[in-house]
C-alpha cells in the first residue's frame, strides 16, 4: 500500500535532480568554443618554406638591387629592428642578419617580419630559435612598404647588386 | 531471556525498522536537498539574484562599457557590464604613480591650476559626448568638485586629453552635463562665492549681498573636442546641484536644480531646509547665445588654467587665461526662470522625449514632474509668482504636469528606459522605484544595499536608452562583502530591467566613491578607432629617440638629458657614468615596440618620484635628482618578456666637481675609467 507513494516521491525527486543539473552544460560548452586561437595553433597546414602571410613566390620576384629602397629600409630598421639585430652574423637579442637572404626565401622573410606571431607558434625552426633567444620577435607593425624596404636593405647587406 | 539476548533482539528490531525506512528516508532526503537547491530559479530570486544573467564566460567580452566616477579618488573607472569586471582606472584629477600621471614631466602640466599644481580632486559625474541626443563614443567629460575643473577623456586612448579650470566658481558640482550635440558642457558652482574680480575679503555673513552663483557654458569643438568657456551666467547666490539639458522639443534649454535659496552660510543642514520649495532653474541658452552675439556680455578679469594633451608630442601644456565673458541673468531677464520645486531638489532629469522634467526633492515625500509645454505657456502668459533676486518665479502649478505620490523616502536621481518608465533612486528608503511617466503610478520597486545615490541605465539620459540593465551606486556597504576593517569599498548592484520586474543579478565593489556613471553599448566604443599603439614614425616628442643609434646622454649645465630606448628586453644606454651630485637627470624614454600591449616601465633607486609606464611608440620623461654619491640601479617595472628580469642598468653618481667624463653605452664595456675621484 505504501509502495506507490514511494515510487511517486522517488520519481519527483529524480525529476528535480535532473532539472537542477540541467542548467550547467550551456555555459561550459560556450567556454570550449571560445578558446583563444593562438592556444590551439594548427601546425598541420603550415608550410615552413613559405611561412604564413600574404607573401609567396608569385609576388616576391625581385630583380637588381634598388639602392633607394635599401636606404629607406636601413633607416626604418634603425628605429624598429637594430635594438635586437646586428647586420653582421653576430647574435644580439635575435640572430644577426648577415646571410639571411641566402638562408631564406624572400617571401618567408617578408611573411615573418610582417606576421611574426603565427609563425613563432608554428614554424619548427623559429621555435628552435626561440629556445635560444627566449624573446619572441615583436610585431613591429611594419607597413607593406616598410617591409619591402627593410628586405631590400637585407639584400644589400648580403651583397646583392 | 538474558539481558544480552534482549539487547540483540532490540538491535535486530531497530535494524529492521531502519532498513524498512531507507527508501523513504532516501526519497525525502533527495527532496530535501533538491527543494532548496532549485529554489533560486523561482521564489529565491528576489533576494538572491540571478547571477547567471551577469555571467560572461572567460575570454568573452561584455555587452556594455560603464564609465564610473571615482568620487574622492579623483579618477574614472571603466567597468564591463554585465560582468562587473574592472577594465581600467583612468587617472583624471588625481596623481597616479602606477601610470606616472602627475609624476612624469609630460603629465605634470595637466594638473596645473591657477593655484599651481593640484594633485587631487573629487570626480563626481561623467557625461558621454552626444550627437543628435545619442551617445557618439568620442569622449567622456568629468567634473572636479573641489578645485572647479572640467576634464575631457578621449575614448580612442582612454586618457585624459584636456582639463579646463572654471573661474568664479566654488565647487563644480552641477557638471559636466551636456547638450544634445555636446555644443556645451555646463559647470554650475555648488558654492556661491564673491566673483573672482570682486573683493573676497568680506564677512561670511554678507552672503546675501556679496555671494554670487556662476554657471559656465563650455563649448566643445566637434572635431578636436577642444573646450573653451563660451560664457558664464551670473546668478543669485544659491547652491547649484545637478543639471540636465533639454532634448528634442526642449533642445535649447537647460535645467539646473538649486537649493539653499534661503542663502544660509552656516549649518545648512538646518538653515538651507527652511523653505517649503527651492527651485529648478530653467535656462534658455539659445537666448543667452543671442545676447552674447549682441555684445551684452561683460568681459571680466579672472585667472584660470587650460591644460591640453598633445598626442603627437606625447606631452601636456598648461596656459593661464585671464578673461571670461559674463551675462548677468538678473539684467537680461528672459534667459532664466525659476520653477518652485519641493524641498532642496537634487536630481533634475529630463525624459527622452524632452517633455518631462523630473525634480527630486531630497527631503520630499513626492516627485514633481514638470511639463516643458506648460512651462512655455506659463512664460508666454507670465504666470509668475513674483521674482527671486530679479528672476521670474513661474507658478508651481503652471509648470507642473503632476506628482508621483508616496514613491519612497529621499528621492535623488532619475534615469529613463525610453519605454515610458522612469527609475528613481531613494537614499533614505534604500530602493529603486520604477514608475510610469504618463500616469505617475509606481510600477515596481527593488531594495538596494545600501542607501543608493546615483543610477545608470545605458543611454539613460539620451533620446535612445538601451534599457537592458540598471546599476545602482550605493553610499553604504556595511555587510555586503567580506569585511576589510573600518574602511570598505563601496557597493554597486546591477539589475536586469528587460522584463516588467527589476531583478538584481550582480553585486560588485567599486573604487573611490562612485557618484554618477554612464554606459554605452560595447560596439560603439570598441569600434570608435581606438588606438593600440602610438606610431613611432609619428612621434614628435622633442626628446624622442628613434632607434638605439640615436640614444645618447647630453649635459646642459647641471641638467643631464638621457635619450633612452626600451625594447624587449634592454634599455639603451644601460650604463651611464659622469652624473654628478647637484645634477638634475631627465630620463626621456622611448618605447620602440610597435605591438599592442607591450608597455615598458622605468624606475630608478631613490627617485622622489613614481615609475614611468611607457606605451609602444611613446616617449615619457622621469626627472631624478640624485641625493648621494654611489651606484644607482634602474630597471623595467612592467614584466615584458622572459628576459624582463635582465632589463636593467646602472647609473654612476660622482661627487660635484668630479672629473669622471660623461659616458654611456649598451652592450660594450667602456674602457676602465678612474675608480673613484672623490679623494
Amino acid at each position: 500500500m505504501k509502495q506507490p507513494i514511494f515510487t511517486v516521491l522517488t520519481a519527483v525527486a529524480l525529476t528535480m535532480l535532473m532539472a537542477c543539473g540541467g542548467q550547467e552544460p550551456a555555459s561550459s560548452e560556450g567556454q570550449t568554443k571560445n578558446a583563444p586561437k593562438s592556444m590551439v595553433a594548427d601546425a598541420s597546414s603550415y608550410d615552413p618554406k613559405r611561412g604564413e602571410g600574404k607573401y609567396n613566390a608569385g609576388n616576391t620576384a625581385f630583380g637588381a638591387l634598388d639602392a633607394g629602397l635599401a636606404g629607406k629600409g636601413e633607416a626604418i630598421a634603425g628605429t624598429k629592428c637594430f635594438s635586437c639585430h646586428k647586420t653582421t652574423d653576430e647574435r644580439l637579442v635575435g640572430p644577426g642578419w648577415k646571410g639571411v637572404t641566402a638562408r631564406r626565401q624572400p617571401y618567408w622573410i617578408l611573411n615573418f617580419i610582417t606576421n611574426p606571431d603565427p609563425m613563432i607558434d608554428k614554424d619548427p625552426e623559429v621555435q628552435a630559435q626561440l629556445e635560444l633567444c627566449l624573446v619572441r620577435m615583436p610585431n613591429q607593425n611594419l607597413s607593406d612598404d616598410e617591409a619591402r624596404q627593410i628586405f631590400e636593405f637585407m639584400r644589400k647587406n648580403d651583397g646583392t647588386k | 531471556m538474558s539481558s544480552n539476548d534482549f539487547i540483540i533482539h532490540k538491535q535486530r528490531n531497530m535494524k529492521r525498522t531502519i532498513s524498512h525506512c531507507v527508501p523513504w528516508l532516501g526519497a525525502i532526503l533527495i527532496l530535501a536537498i533538491c527543494l532548496p537547491a532549485c529554489k533560486p530559479k523561482n521564489a529565491g530570486n528576489v533576494a538572491m539574484g540571478d547571477a547567471s544573467k551577469a555571467y560572461v564566460p572567460p575570454g568573452k567580452h561584455d555587452e556594455f562599457y560603464n564609465f564610473v566616477s571615482g568620487g574622492f579618488s579623483g579618477q574614472m573607472s571603466v567597468y564591463g557590464l554585465p560582468s562587473g569586471r574592472l577594465l581600467r582606472v583612468v587617472p583624471v584629477f588625481s596623481v597616479d604613480p602606477e601610470k606616472g600621471w602627475g609624476y612624469s614631466e609630460e603629465t605634470k602640466p595637466m594638473l596645473n591650476t591657477s593655484h599651481g599644481f593640484v594633485p587631487w580632486d573629487d570626480l563626481h559625474h561623467t557625461e558621454m559626448s552626444q550627437t543628435n541626443g545619442e551617445i557618439n563614443g568620442k569622449w567622456v567629460f568629468a567634473n572636479a568638485n573641489n578645485t572647479p575643473r572640467l576634464a575631457r577623456i578621449d575614448l580612442k586612448t582612454f586618457r585624459t586629453a584636456e582639463i579646463i579650470e572654471l573661474p568664479n566658481s566654488g565647487g563644480n558640482h552641477s557638471s559636466p552635463f551636456g547638450t544634445e550635440n555636446s555644443e556645451y558642457i555646463v559647470a554650475g558652482t555648488r558654492f556661491s562665492v564673491p566673483a573672482d574680480d570682486a573683493n573676497g575679503d568680506v564677512p561670511i555673513n554678507t552672503y546675501k549681498e556679496n555671494f554670487k552663483g556662476h554657471i559656465s557654458f563650455v563649448s566643445v569643438n566637434q572635431e578636436s573636442g577642444e573646450m573653451n568657456i563660451a560664457f558664464q551666467l551670473k546668478t543669485p547666490g544659491v547652491n547649484f546641484d545637478l543639471a540636465r539639458c533639454g532634448r528634442a522639443k526642449s533642445h535649447g534649454w537647460f535645467f539646473f536644480s538649486c537649493y539653499n535659496t534661503e542663502q544660509a552660510n552656516t549649518l545648512l543642514e538646518v538653515n538651507a531646509s527652511q523653505r517649503d520649495k527651492d527651485f529648478i532653474m530653467a535656462v534658455n541658452w539659445k537666448k543667452a547665445e543671442e545676447y552674447l552675439k549682441a555684445g551684452k556680455g561683460k568681459k571680466v578679469k579672472v585667472k584660470y588654467a587650460h591644460n591640453k594633451w598633445n598626442e603627437a608630442t606625447h606631452s601636456g601644456s598648461s596656459t593661464i587665461k585671464t578673461e571670461v565673458t559674463v551675462l548677468d541673468v538678473s539684467e537680461l531677464k528672459d534667459i532664466c526662470y525659476f520653477i518652485p520645486c519641493p524641498k532642496s531638489p537634487h536630481g533634475c532629469d529630463v525624459d527622452p522625449t524632452g517633455e518631462f522634467i523630473v525634480g527630486s526633492g531630497k527631503l520630499a515625500a513626492l516627485i514633481p514632474v514638470f511639463s516643458f509645454d506648460k512651462l512655455q505657456q506659463a512664460i508666454a502668459s507670465k504666470a509668475y509668482d513674483g521674482e527671486y533676486e530679479g528672476i521670474p518665479v513661474v507658478k508651481y502649478e503652471a509648470a507642473l504636469y503632476g506628482e508621483v505620490q508616496k514613491p519612497g523616502l529621499g528621492p535623488l536621481h532619475t534615469e529613463f528606459d525610453g519605454k515610458g518608465n522612469a527609475y528613481t533612486s531613494f537614499f533614505v528608503s534604500s530602493e529603486v522605484v520604477k514608475w510610469n511617466i504618463k500616469d505617475l503610478k509606481v510600477v515596481d520597486r527593488v531594495p538596494t544595499y545600501y542607501s543608493v545615490g546615483h543610477l545608470c541605465i545605458p543611454g539613460g539620459n539620451t533620446r535612445k536608452p538601451s534599457p537592458k540593465y540598471l546599476i545602482a551606486y550605493n553610499k553604504i556597504t556595511k555587510d555586503r562583502y567580506l569585511p576589510t576593517g573600518p574602511e570598505l569599498a563601496q557597493s554597486a548592484q546591477l539589475y536586469d530591467i528587460s522584463g516588467d520586474k527589476m531583478q538584481m543579478i550582480l553585486d560588485f565593489p567599486t573604487i573611490g566613491e562612485p557618484h554618477y556613471a554612464q554606459a554605452a553599448p560595447a560596439d560603439l566604443i570598441k569600434n570608435n578607432g581606438q588606438l593600440k599603439i602610438f606610431k613611432i614614425g609619428e612621434n614628435k616628442h622633442p626628446y624622442v629617440t628613434k632607434g638605439e643609434a640615436e640614444s645618447k646622454v647630453v649635459r646642459q649645465g647641471n641638467q643631464v638629458h638621457v635619450y633612452m630606448t626600451s625594447i624587449r628586453s634592454h634599455f639603451a644606454p644601460d650604463n651611464i657614468e659622469g652624473v654628478k651630485l647637484g645634477d638634475e637627470v631627465y630620463f626621456h624614454i622611448t618605447n620602440l615596440e610597435q605591438d599592442w600591449d607591450v608597455p615598458h616601465g622605468f624606475a630608478v633607486k631613490g627617485a622622489a618620484n613614481a615609475e614611468l609606464l611607457i606605451m609602444p611608440g611613446e616617449t615619457t620623461t622621469l626627472k631624478w635628482v640624485p641625493d648621494r654619491v654611489g651606484m644607482f640601479p634602474m630597471y623595467c617595472t612592467d614584466f615584458c618578456s622572459a628576459l624582463h628580469q635582465e632589463m636593467q642598468g646602472y647609473i654612476r653618481v660622482s661627487p660635484a666637481g668630479s672629473n669622471v667624463p660623461l659616458s654611456f653605452s649598451v652592450g660594450t664595456n667602456q674602457p676602465k675609467a678612474p675608480a673613484a675621484t672623490n679623494k
